[in-house]
């Protein structure tokens, strides 16, 4: 038998792929599969964690710090997270797993056009994004990551981030077992975005299944996903893709990446931007018409991240960075609106007798 | 009710008067004012919720173009209260405040009442629902008897001496007491074809609502305009008309007559031209087969009496012709893309369908749609039956009536006649009549030309007044068909009308709202056309704002790129034409052609329902 790859390409993912990749990457590939455009990039699998953890030196530090462990006590939650963490933080990778790992972003940039390419470094947890265990946003992700060395670095922040404190007490109270969760990490180049923020497929306000709605704001998607700012909102009609509703915020604040350090900061917004709308119109459709196509591949509502590159030539690319299944209203028993054995005769009764009500 | 709901709206009673037009009550039915002396009508004037139509009347009242309100005010009330017993709802009342009709729907309060109402409702409507094809087609036979009788209606004028054959054949009538009976006649005819017009039009909106309300349930943000798209129908009547013209046209150029149809000058000229060859004549006589009936398309509404139909005046045809006969030999198609609006339709109802996730509810769907689709095409075909072809005629027939009275000298010009109440026609005829038997001087003469003229100046300053939205107390709920599918009452459009109010003078808006009618966004000029007669004036991509439109427009849809109305909604003629060309449209924006001037540029977006100008 094969044995699994420590490190494989995005696009060789899919939705199948969450045991071994973890379920933020298998769903990147499953968005690459589903026609999207998302930036290319690559998984560490969960080979490639277990790899790292037998070759870190430390399954007697969990082994002795987490049996015995007081959930209920933050003071030594913290103090036995602290210290696993930094140990997986200095640890050594196997040669085997850093040339690979080191080879996949020297593919990447060459792919890119540029040996230095900036990504994002994102852990992908095997229980992460499943419906009903959400450990949305428990792990860790650094943007505009640049070099192997940062990579790797970054790498091993990820696989770290299983034993933050939360994600600790977390396991421990839904009674996952600490040695058989394990964490991927996916490195992703970075969208040097104009815009960007989330979409989701429906409207989160009442349900309406036939509406898109999309949050946005200048620079990377941070902000939003944050709620760092009040976003841009635009509401479209999944049927006809026309924008029904435009609420533009006054938005203070961006994220980008400031060009002589080469790191993703918060910068504070021009203050002819702040009341100006982050999307065109014409991005707005592009959008939901992605939103409508990924939701009919898919087959249920979802919840985006997204980002829009615009080029110097005015192209424009519009990515998708992340998919999850809309859980709020999926979630709902739906009630049918009409009751049941009504004929058409007791709708027009009950619409007449209900008339129209004025506040 | 609450205080402050109350204070929303004016008091009927408290709108003042205009200077100078001062005893104005006396040119409408005296039941149509607001009273101050019966304390009983006066409370409940007050506690009921008048609001302005609009809709139908964007011109103050003719004395006696209010024939038609009157005709749907008995018609609407009686379908209502009296034969399909709407559990909710009575009729509709009517007042008129400066010239200006405001209508109220009246509620039944009992509940008991209500109760009672069901059964009667759910047997009497559930039949006009199951046998609703038969009855129609039944409709329809009665509809063109009308109108043939109407047609066969003769108007004759008074003899010095009654023709022999009253004598020789022992008729024992004369002519003066014909006129007084073809008087009765025509104005039976026009009420009775009322009486018709509503036979169907509350049921059936009652469906299209109860069809609306179900998928808002399912669909919160769906915009009205998709819901229309699910229900129109695709070939309907009020497309016959205009589609008779692009065939006319086309025939022009197979016959190679159309130079001389886009010659200069109007139909008189163009018709003696085709007269002096072969293939003109051919092209007459394919123009003379479609005029009757297609040609009493109005060039407005029908509403009022000065909307002409192509048959009074076939330079409107013509004109139209010209702008087919032009993107013809552009190579542009002119024909309606019946199957692409076809496919369209089904795709937007499939995905619409594809969405809703209970089976019972697609069920309730398909089954309210298929309602919906059976009860549309007589709420868009009456209008051709009723509001044109009748209309149209019937106007004539009274002009034949007018030119009498002209001739004895009651009225100084035939267009005089419409200052005058049904009635006191009836009582002018009589005098007229009566003198004309006894061969002396009639007192009419000195009486009309001088009320008539009062009148018109009453009427001048009705048409520089702004009607208020609404009067009265608001009520908490609105359950009359008719009322919400047509003018749209909610609680959005009574805070942009409270809204306009305060605004005052419509030029200060520099943002106006409406219905969102055809979806999309576009930047141009806009061209103001008052009348039908004034769309010679659009220039290629310019946006058409116009009071309202209607087949006779539809050359200029083939020009514009947006186009905005004052009145209709998602239903209207501008919305559906847009919808089929793709162009935006925003409708029912109640003062576009006051506020937009020609030339300026704006901003329509026909997604949000938004006009913004462009500064």
């Amino acid at each position: 038998m094969k044995a699994s790859p420590l490190v494989c390409w995005l696009h060789d993912c899919s939705q199948g792929s969450t045991a071994l990749v973890g379920g933020k990457c298998a769903s990147l590939g499953e968005l690459m599969r589903a026609g999207a455009l998302v930036p290319p990039g690559f998984a560490v699998t969960v080979a490639g964690y277990r790899q790292f953890l037998a070759g870190s030196g430390a399954q007697h530090l969990l082994a002795s710090h987490l049996e015995q462990l007081d959930y209920r006590d933050p003071q030594a939650l913290d103090a036995a997270s602290a210290e696993i963490r930094a140990h997986l933080e200095s640890a050594t990778f196997t040669a085997q797993l850093e040339d690979e790992i080191a080879e996949f972003y020297r593919r990447l940039g060459e792919r890119c056009g540029d040996a230095a390419v900036a990504v994002a470094v994102r852990s992908s947890a095997t229980a992460e994004d499943l419906p009903n265990a959400s450990f949305a946003g428990q792990q860790d992700s650094f943007l505009w990551i640049r070099g192997a060395g940062q990579v790797l670095q970054y790498v091993r922040r990820c696989f770290a981030s299983l034993f933050g404190a939360r994600a600790l007490a977390y396991r421990a109270r839904m009674g996952f077992d600490h040695d058989k969760v394990a964490i991927c990490v996916g490195v992703q180049k970075m969208v040097d975005s104009s815009a960007a923020g989330v979409m989701f497929t429906l409207n989160p306000s009442n349900g309406d299944p036939s509406t898109i709605l999309i949050n946005a704001n200048f620079g990377f998607g941070e902000s939003v996903v944050g709620g760092e700012v009040t976003p841009d909102e635009f509401m479209v009609n999944k049927v006809g893709l026309e924008i029904l509703r435009r609420v533009v915020s006054r938005k203070q604040v961006y994220y980008t990446v400031d060009r002589e350090s080469q790191v993703s900061r918060r910068f504070e917004l021009a203050a002819e931007l702040q009341e100006a709308p982050s999307l065109r119109d014409e991005e707005i459709v592009e959008l939901a018409g992605i939103g409508k196509r990924l939701e009919q591949h898919y087959g249920y509502p979802l919840d985006l991240e997204w980002a829009v590159e615009r080029g110097t030539a005015g192209a424009t690319d519009v990515f998708i960075l992340q998919a999850r299944p809309e859980t709020v209203w999926s979630n709902k028993a739906r009630v049918p609106a009409s009751p049941a054995g009504a004929s058409p005769m007791d709708l027009i009764l009950s619409t007449i007798l209900a008339g129209q009500r004025l506040g | 009710m609450s205080a402050k709901s109350k204070a929303e709206f004016q008091l009927p009673h408290a709108v003042e008067a205009i200077p100078g037009t001062e005893g104005w009550e006396r040119i409408y039915p005296y039941h149509y004012r607001f009273v101050t002396d019966d304390p009983e009508r006066r409370a409940y004037e007050e506690k009921m919720f008048w609001f302005y139509d609009g809709l139908h009347y964007p011109e103050p009242m003719y004395p006696f173009d209010i024939i038609w309100d009157e005709a749907w005010f008995l018609a609407l009330s009686q379908y209502n209260t009296r034969i399909f017993a709407i559990p909710p709802v009575y009729g509709v009342d009517h007042r008129i405040v400066n010239g200006y009709l405001y209508i109220s729907p009246v509620p039944v309060t009992d509940p008991k009442e209500i109760e009672a109402r069901v059964a009667h409702f759910m047997e009497r409507a559930g039949y006009y629902y199951q046998n609703w094809d038969r009855l129609v087609a039944k409709w329809e036979t009665k509809l063109k008897a009308t109108i043939g009788e109407l047609r066969a209606l003769k108007i004759e004028p008074l003899p010095a001496l009654e023709d022999s054959r009253v004598v020789f054949e022992g008729v024992g009538e004369s002519k003066g007491y014909h006129l007084l009976r073809a008087y009765d006649q025509l104005i039976d005819l026009g009420i009775r074809c009322w009486q018709y017009h509503f036979e169907f039009l509350n049921l059936g909106y009652a469906a299209y609502v109860t069809f609306l309300d179900f998928c808002r349930k399912l669909f919160p943000d769906v915009p009205s305009l998709r819901l229309a798209q699910m229900v129109a129908g695709i070939e309907t009547i009020m497309y016959r008309p205009d589609d008779e013209l692009k065939k006319l046209a086309r025939k022009a150029l197979e016959l190679g007559v159309d130079g001389v149809l886009s010659s200069s000058g109007g139909f008189a000229q163009v018709e003696t031209a085709l007269k002096g060859t072969e293939a003109g004549r051919k092209w007459l006589a394919a123009l003379a087969e479609v005029r009757d009936p297609w040609f009493y398309i109005s060039a407005g509404t029908g509403w009022y009496h000065h909307d002409r139909c192509w048959n009074d005046d076939l330079d409107l045809p013509l004109a139209s012709i010209r702008t087919y006969l032009d993107k013809l030999r552009q190579g542009v198609a002119i024909e309606r893309p019946v199957e692409q609006i076809r496919a369209e339709r089904d795709r937007i109802t499939a995905e619409y369908r594809a969405l809703i996730k209970s089976e019972q509810d697609r069920a309730t769907f398909d089954q309210l749609l298929g309602t919906s689709r059976t009860v549309f095409p007589y709420v868009e075909n009456h209008l051709f039956y009723v509001e044109h072809w009748f209309h149209s005629e019937f106007w004539n027939k009274l002009r034949e009536v007018a030119a009498i009275m002209k001739e004895h000298g009651f009225i100084h010009d035939v267009e005089d006649i419409w200052y005058l109440k049904r009635a006191e026609i009836k009582d002018a005829l009589w005098d007229l009549v009566t003198a004309w038997a006894t061969g002396v001087k009639p007192r009419g003469p000195k009486v009309w030309p001088q009320e008539i003229q009062w009148r018109k100046g009453v009427m001048e300053k009705f048409r520089a007044w702004r009607p208020p939205p609404a009067v009265g107390t608001k009520p908490e709920i609105i359950q009359e068909p008719f009322t919400v599918v047509l003018w749209g009452i909610t609680n959005e459009s009574l805070n942009a009308w409270a809204k306009l109010r305060e605004a005052g003078d419509g030029a200060s808006i520099p943002r106006l709202t409406g219905f969102a009618g055809s979806p999309g966004v576009v930047e141009g000029k806009a061209r103001v056309c008052r009348s039908v007669e004034e769309i010679g004036e659009l220039q290629e991509g310019e946006i058409l704002v116009a009071p309202t439109t209607s087949p006779s427009w539809a050359p200029a849809f083939v020009k514009i790129k947006a186009c905005v109305t004052d009145v209709g909604g998602v239903m209207c003629h501008a919305a559906i034409v847009c919808r089929e060309y793709g162009v935006p449209a925003v409708v029912g924006t109640g003062s576009a052609t006051s506020v937009i001037k020609s030339g300026t540029t704006i901003r329509v977006d026909g997604s949000e329902g938004t006009i913004t100008v462009v500064p």
